[in-house]
C-alpha cells in the first residue's frame, strides 16, 4: 500500500478495526490523493463513497484539532445534509474525535446561522444556495479563513442545471480566498467522466471505484392492464402491496409530487394489513419529512412513497426493493433509482417498473432494454449562462468592492464560464450596473457604481434585497384550491397558476384524489365544488416535466417496428396492433399525422417522438401558422412523441406546415411573443436580479402594485430587442424549453415523407392524449370568437343582454 | 370598438384601450398612468427595470387621442408614479406630452402617487365637476354619478385575464393605463362592495367586452 499522505488518527482506525470493518479500496486509495488539487470519485451507491469523501478530511482533522472551518460539504438536497450529519456523528463519536459537525441550509434558524459565522464548525454541510449566501457577507474572508477542503455530493445532478453553474461560480470565489483548496467531487451515475472532471476543476483526477454487480430489474406483471391513459398506477396497488410485504422495505418513486400523493392515498385505502407506509416529498413541510426519514432509518416503515426528492444518496441500509411507477424519461434516472436498493455494496440492487399506463409500458420495455445495455443518456449543458453570472456579480458586490478585471479571471476558472468572453463579461457587469438599457436612463441611480477603480453597490441598504433573492431555483407560482362556501379548513392542494388560469367555469379536474368543478377564482384561491362520478376533463399539472431522451424515444420507435411484440404484456401488443389496424405505427423515418373530428373540435395529432419540450414548440409553431391561415386552433398539449391540436377547421394540406425553412421563420417570429419565452423569462429576470422574488413580505399586500414579468418581457421587445435579458432568453429557450435541436433532428430523419391520415373518430395511439395536463390555450381568432359568444351566454343568462 | 355606458343620462364609450370617451363633452379620460415609474424605482435603490414605459404609455394615449380628437383630455390621478417622477421626465417624452397637450384643455385629476399638482401645465384639481358627472381618483361609496380609477381593476373571461371598467348605475370604475400597472381582481372586497350586484365588467383587449362583473 502506498504511504498515506496524512493517515487516519488512530482512535478512528482502532474504531473501524473493532467493527470488524475494513476500507474499501476506493476508500484507501482516496486517502492516498488526499493531496490532489481536484478528485472526481466515481462509485456505486451503497460502496461507501461519501465516507470516502471525508476520509482526507478526518485525517487532517485529527483527534483533536484547532478552531475553524476545515472542510465544506455541499449537497444539492437540504434531506442528505441531515444525513451525512448523522452518519458522520457515527464515527466521530465512536472514536471520540473533537470535530464538530454541523449543516446549514434553508432550514437552519437564524440564532444558529449567527452563530456558525461567528464559530464555524470543522465542517459544515450546505447546499449551493446558503453557500452563495455565506460569500455574500462582508466577513466572508474571514469565516473560510482556514478552509482546507470542498466536497460535492451527487456532481452529476448538479451539473445538470444553474444550481451547478452557480456552484462552479461560488468554487472559484472560494479558491480566490483559499488558493490550495482541494475539491472532491462524489457521484454514482456519470455518463461521461472526463466532462463531469473537467467540470470540477480542469486539473481534476479520475477515481474510478469497483461498479459492482448489475441490478435485477424487470416490468411488474399484473392481472389488469395499465388503463389508457393518466399517471398514477392505481391499477397495480394490489401487486405492489404484495411486493412491499414480500420485502423488508421498498422505495415507490414517482415522477411528481401529484401523482405520489394520489397514490399514497389509494395505496393507504388498500393497506388492509395496516403496514406501515410513508410519503416523502418536496411539497410536504419539514416536520414531515423529518418523521418519515427518521422512521425509516430506525427501521420502521416497510415503504415509503417518493418523488425526486429521494433519488439522491440518503443511506437507509435496509431498502431491498425499488418500484419505480411510470415511464422513468431517462435511464440515467432509472439507474439512480434502482442504486437506492440494496444499498450494500456488491449485492445486487433489485427494481420493478411499473407502466402508468400503455404507451408507457413500451417505454418502460424500451427503458429496460438500455438499463440492461448500460447505455445512459445525457445531453452536454453548454456555456454557462449569464443570468446566474448576473447573481454572481451581485453577491460579489455585496461582499465587498471589486474589480472587474480580477472578477473576469476569477470567473474564468469555473468551468462553464471558461470560454466567457470580455465582451459577453463586461455586458453582464453593465447590466447589473445600469441595467444595460440602450437608452441609458440611469446615470444617476445606478445600482453599482465605480471609483477608483473598484466596483461597489450605490446603496449598501441593497444588499439585504438582493440576499432575499438568491439562489437559481424558480419556485413556481401556485394557488390554492378550496371547496366553495366553506370558509378555513385545509384547501384540496394546490395547483400551479398557469394551470389555474385555463380553467373555465365547468371543467373539472383532479385534485388530492377527487374530480371536482371548477367555478371561479376567489382572492387567489380556485373555487371548486365536488363532482363525484364524472370524468375529468383535465388534470392537475404539476412537478417536473423532463424530456425522454432519444436514447429512449429511438428504442420506442425501433419496439414499434416488430410484427408482434413477445416481450410485451398482451394488453399493450393488442393496442399496437389495433393502431396498426385502424390507422398506422409511426417510424423513425415518417412523420404521421392524424386527423379526426372529436367533442365539437378538429384534432391534428403529430407524432413526432421528439421528446415534450420539442412537442410544445412544435405545438406553438403549427398553430402560429394554423391561425395565420385561418383554421382557429384554440389549444393544444404536448407529450413526449405526439402534439395534439384542437381548433375549429381540419388540417388538410400539412406539406407547407412542415417545411423546414417555414418552421425556422416562424420560430424567428414566433419566439419573440409567446408564453414559454415568457415563462424562461420571468426565471432569468428573477435570477439575473431584475426582479424580485415575489411573496416576501415586504410586497405580501402588493395587490395591483405588482404587474406581470410578461409586462416587461413585451417592453424590452418592443424598445431594447437586443438587451441582455432578451439574448439569455432566447439561449435558455432554445436548448431547454424550446428544443429546437430535435425538431430539426426529426425533420432531418423525416425529409419531407408526412402522412397525414383522416380518421372518422380517435385512434388508439390518440386517445391518451386527451387527459394529458398542460394544455396551452392558442390566444387567436378562434379563441377571440369564443370570448365574445362566452361574453353574450354570460350576458344573457344575468338577464343583461 | 367600444361599448356603450349610460351614467347620469350621459353615454360614454368605454375604449378597448381603457381609456373613456364622452361623445357630448368631446372628453377623453385615462386613468393611473403611473408615469415615470421606473424611475421612482431606481432611485430608491430597487431594480433597474426597462425605461421604456413612459413611452409605450404616451404611445397608447397618442393613438387614442388621434382616433377620437377630444376637445379635452382628462387624466383620473396617479398620472406620475410619484411627484419626481414628474420632474424626471426625459426630454423626449416631455417634448411628446406637449405636442399631445397643444390645442385641447388637459386636466390633471390629483392621485394618491400624486397628491400636488406638478409642474407640468394643464388644470390640477382634487376632482373634477363637468355635466352631471364627477372625476375623481378614488370612488366615494356614497357619491353617485361618479367617474374614478384607483384600484386598477382586472377580471378574467375565457382563460385570459385583463383590464377592465367596472360599471352599473351609480358609478363607473376606469382601468389603468399605465404599462407598468398590474391589476385588481373585480371579485376582491374592495371592489365588490363598491359596486351594485347589476354591475358589469368591460374587459379591454382587441374588443371592449361586457360580462356581469365577477364576484
Amino acid at each position: 500500500m502506498t504511504a498515506l499522505p496524512t493517515p487516519l488518527p488512530t482512535p478512528l482506525t482502532d474504531w473501524i478495526a473493532a467493527k470488524g470493518w475494513s476500507l474499501h479500496p476506493h476508500q484507501t486509495e482516496m486517502l492516498a490523493r488526499a493531496n490532489a488539487p481536484a478528485t472526481l470519485l466515481i462509485a456505486p451507491t451503497g460502496g461507501g463513497k461519501t465516507l470516502a469523501g471525508f476520509l482526507p478530511t478526518l485525517a487532517e482533522l485529527g483527534q483533536n484539532p484547532a478552531p475553524g472551518l476545515h472542510t465544506l460539504y455541499i449537497s444539492p438536497l437540504k434531506a442528505l445534509t441531515a444525513d451525512i450529519r448523522r452518519n458522520l456523528r457515527t464515527p466521530i463519536e465512536g472514536a471520540n474525535l473533537q470535530i464538530r459537525v454541523e449543516d446549514r441550509t434553508g432550514d437552519t434558524t437564524q440564532t444558529a446561522r449567527k452563530r456558525q459565522r461567528a464559530d464555524p464548525p470543522h465542517i459544515l454541510l450546505t447546499t449551493p444556495e446558503s453557500l452563495a449566501l455565506l460569500l455574500s457577507y462582508e466577513d466572508s474572508a474571514k469565516i473560510f479563513a482556514n478552509l482546507q477542503r470542498v466536497i460535492i455530493d451527487e456532481l452529476h445532478a448538479l451539473a445538470e442545471s444553474k444550481r451547478g453553474d452557480q456552484l462552479t461560480l461560488l468554487l472559484a470565489r472560494l479558491q480566490t480566498l483559499r488558493p490550495n483548496l482541494r475539491r472532491i467531487g462524489l457521484s454514482a451515475t456519470v455518463e461521461d467522466p472526463p466532462a463531469l472532471a473537467q467540470y470540477l476543476s480542469p486539473n481534476t483526477q479520475i477515481l474510478q471505484a469497483d461498479p459492482g454487480p448489475n441490478p435485477d430489474i424487470s416490468m411488474l406483471s399484473t392481472p389488469q392492464p395499465p388503463p389508457w391513459s393518466g399517471g398514477g398506477g392505481r391499477y397495480a396497488i394490489p401487486e405492489i402491496l404484495n411486493q412491499i410485504k414480500a420485502h423488508r422495505t421498498t422505495l415507490v418513486f414517482h415522477n411528481t409530487r401529484a401523482q405520489a400523493e394520489l397514490f399514497f392515498h389509494h395505496l393507504w385505502l388498500a393497506n388492509e394489513d395496516s403496514l406501515p407506509i410513508g410519503i416523502h416529498h418536496g411539497s410536504l413541510s419539514r416536520e414531515q419529512r423529518e418523521r418519515v426519514e427518521t422512521a425509516m432509518a430506525a427501521g420502521q416503515l416497510r415503504a415509503v412513497v417518493c418523488t425526486g426528492s429521494l433519488d439522491l444518496g440518503i443511506d437507509w441500509g435496509d431498502v431491498d426493493l425499488v418500484i419505480q411507477v411510470g415511464a422513468p424519461k431517462n435511464v440515467k434516472r432509472l439507474v439512480q433509482r434502482i442504486g437506492r436498493a440494496n444499498h450494500r455494496y456488491n449485492a445486487p440492487s433489485k427494481a420493478l417498473l411499473v407502466p402508468a399506463n400503455r404507451f408507457e409500458v413500451v417505454e418502460c420495455q424500451a427503458a429496460l432494454d438500455a438499463a440492461r445495455a448500460h447505455t445512459l443518456d445525457g445531453e452536454p449543458r453548454g456555456a454557462g449562462p449569464r443570468d446566474v453570472l448576473c447573481q454572481h456579480i451581485l453577491i460579489t458586490a455585496c461582499a465587498g468592492p471589486f474589480s472587474a478585471d480580477a472578477l473576469y479571471a476569477e470567473v474564468q476558472t469555473a468551468g462553464p464560464y471558461h470560454a466567457l468572453t470580455r465582451p459577453d463579461f463586461d455586458a453582464t457587469l453593465d447590466f447589473v450596473a445600469t441595467g444595460g438599457y440602450a437608452l441609458r436612463a440611469y446615470d444617476r441611480w445606478q445600482r453599482l457604481k465605480l471609483t477608483n477603480g473598484q466596483w461597489r453597490l450605490r446603496d449598501p441598504r441593497t444588499a439585504a434585497i438582493i440576499r432575499q433573492n438568491l439562489g437559481t431555483i424558480i419556485d413556481i407560482e401556485t394557488l390554492k384550491v378550496r371547496i366553495k362556501g366553506r370558509l378555513g379548513g385545509q384547501p384540496l392542494g394546490e395547483v400551479e397558476e398557469s394551470f389555474a388560469s385555463t380553467l373555465t367555469t365547468g371543467d373539472t379536474f383532479l385534485i388530492g384524489g377527487e374530480i371536482v368543478r371548477y367555478e371561479g377564482l376567489k382572492e387567489m384561491t380556485v373555487e371548486v365544488t365536488r363532482t363525484p362520478g364524472r370524468d375529468p376533463k383535465v388534470a392537475v399539472f404539476s412537478g417536473s416535466k423532463f424530456a425522454t431522451s432519444t436514447v429512449l424515444t429511438d428504442r420506442i420507435l425501433e419496439i414499434f417496428q416488430a410484427d408482434t411484440w413477445p416481450d410485451l404484456p398482451p394488453h399493450t401488443a393488442h393496442w399496437l396492433a389495433l393502431q396498426r389496424t385502424t390507422s398506422r405505427l409511426p417510424t423513425r423515418t415518417r412523420l404521421l399525422l392524424e386527423s379526426f373530428p372529436h367533442d365539437n373540435r378538429e384534432h391534428l395529432c403529430i407524432y413526432g417522438f421528439a421528446g415534450r419540450n420539442a412537442q410544445q414548440t412544435l405545438g406553438l409553431l403549427i398553430t402560429k401558422q394554423m391561425e395565420d391561415q385561418g383554421l382557429a386552433p384554440l389549444g393544444f398539449v404536448a407529450t413526449d412523441y405526439a402534439t395534439l391540436i384542437w381548433g375549429l377547421e381540419p388540417v388538410t394540406n400539412p406539406t407547407p406546415l412542415f417545411a423546414p425553412e417555414t418552421l425556422r421563420h416562424g420560430l424567428e417570429s414566433w419566439l419573440n411573443n409567446n408564453a414559454l419565452m415568457k415563462r424562461s423569462f420571468r426565471a432569468v429576470a428573477i435570477i439575473a436580479g431584475l426582479i424580485e422574488r415575489s411573496c416576501q413580505g415586504r410586497r405580501k399586500s402588493g395587490r395591483q402594485a405588482t404587474f406581470s414579468s410578461d409586462i416587461l418581457y413585451d417592453t424590452l421587445r418592443k424598445y431594447d430587442p437586443d438587451h441582455l435579458l432578451l439574448q439569455i432568453t432566447k439561449e435558455e429557450a432554445m436548448r431547454g424549453m424550446i428544443d429546437f435541436s430535435r425538431i430539426e433532428e426529426l425533420l432531418a430523419r423525416v425529409e419531407n415523407r408526412i402522412d397525414l391520415i383522416r380518421l372518422p373518430r380517435v385512434t388508439p395511439l390518440a386517445a391518451p392524449l386527451f387527459l394529458e395536463p398542460g394544455k396551452v390555450p392558442i390566444h387567436g381568432k378562434g379563441r377571440e370568437k369564443l370570448a365574445e359568444s362566452a361574453a353574450a351566454a354570460l350576458m344573457q343568462a344575468a338577464g343583461l343582454s | 370598438m367600444h361599448h356603450a355606458l349610460t351614467l347620469g343620462n350621459e353615454t360614454l364609450h368605454a375604449l378597448p384601450s381603457g381609456a373613456l370617451y364622452w361623445p357630448a363633452q368631446r372628453l377623453l379620460a385615462v386613468s393611473d398612468l403611473h408615469f415615470g415609474k421606473s424611475n421612482r424605482l431606481a432611485r430608491r435603490g430597487g431594480s433597474l427595470l426597462p425605461p421604456y414605459e413612459t413611452a409605450a404609455t404616451l404611445g397608447k394615449l397618442d393613438a387614442d387621442i388621434a382616433a377620437q380628437n377630444p376637445a379635452t383630455v382628462l387624466c383620473l390621478g396617479d398620472s406620475f408614479d410619484d411627484l419626481d417622477a414628474a420632474e424626471s421626465l426625459s426630454e423626449t417624452d416631455s417634448l411628446w406630452l406637449t405636442r399631445l397637450m397643444a390645442g385641447r384643455d388637459w386636466i390633471w385629476v390629483l392621485g394618491n402617487h400624486d397628491p400636488a399638482p406638478t409642474g407640468i401645465s394643464g388644470t390640477h384639481k382634487e376632482q373634477a365637476k363637468i355635466g352631471p358627472l364627477t372625476f375623481r381618483h378614488i370612488a366615494d361609496p356614497s357619491q353617485s354619478n361618479e367617474i374614478s380609477g384607483h384600484y386598477h381593476p382586472k377580471a378574467q373571461l375565457a382563460g385570459r385575464s385583463r383590464p377592465c371598467f367596472l360599471a352599473d348605475t351609480r358609478r363607473i370604475i376606469m382601468p389603468a393605463c399605465g404599462t407598468y400597472t398590474g391589476g385588481l381582481w373585480s371579485h376582491d372586497s374592495s371592489l365588490a362592495d363598491l359596486m351594485q350586484p347589476k354591475a358589469l365588467a368591460i374587459l379591454t383587449g382587441p374588443k371592449a367586452l361586457a360580462i356581469p362583473m365577477p364576484r
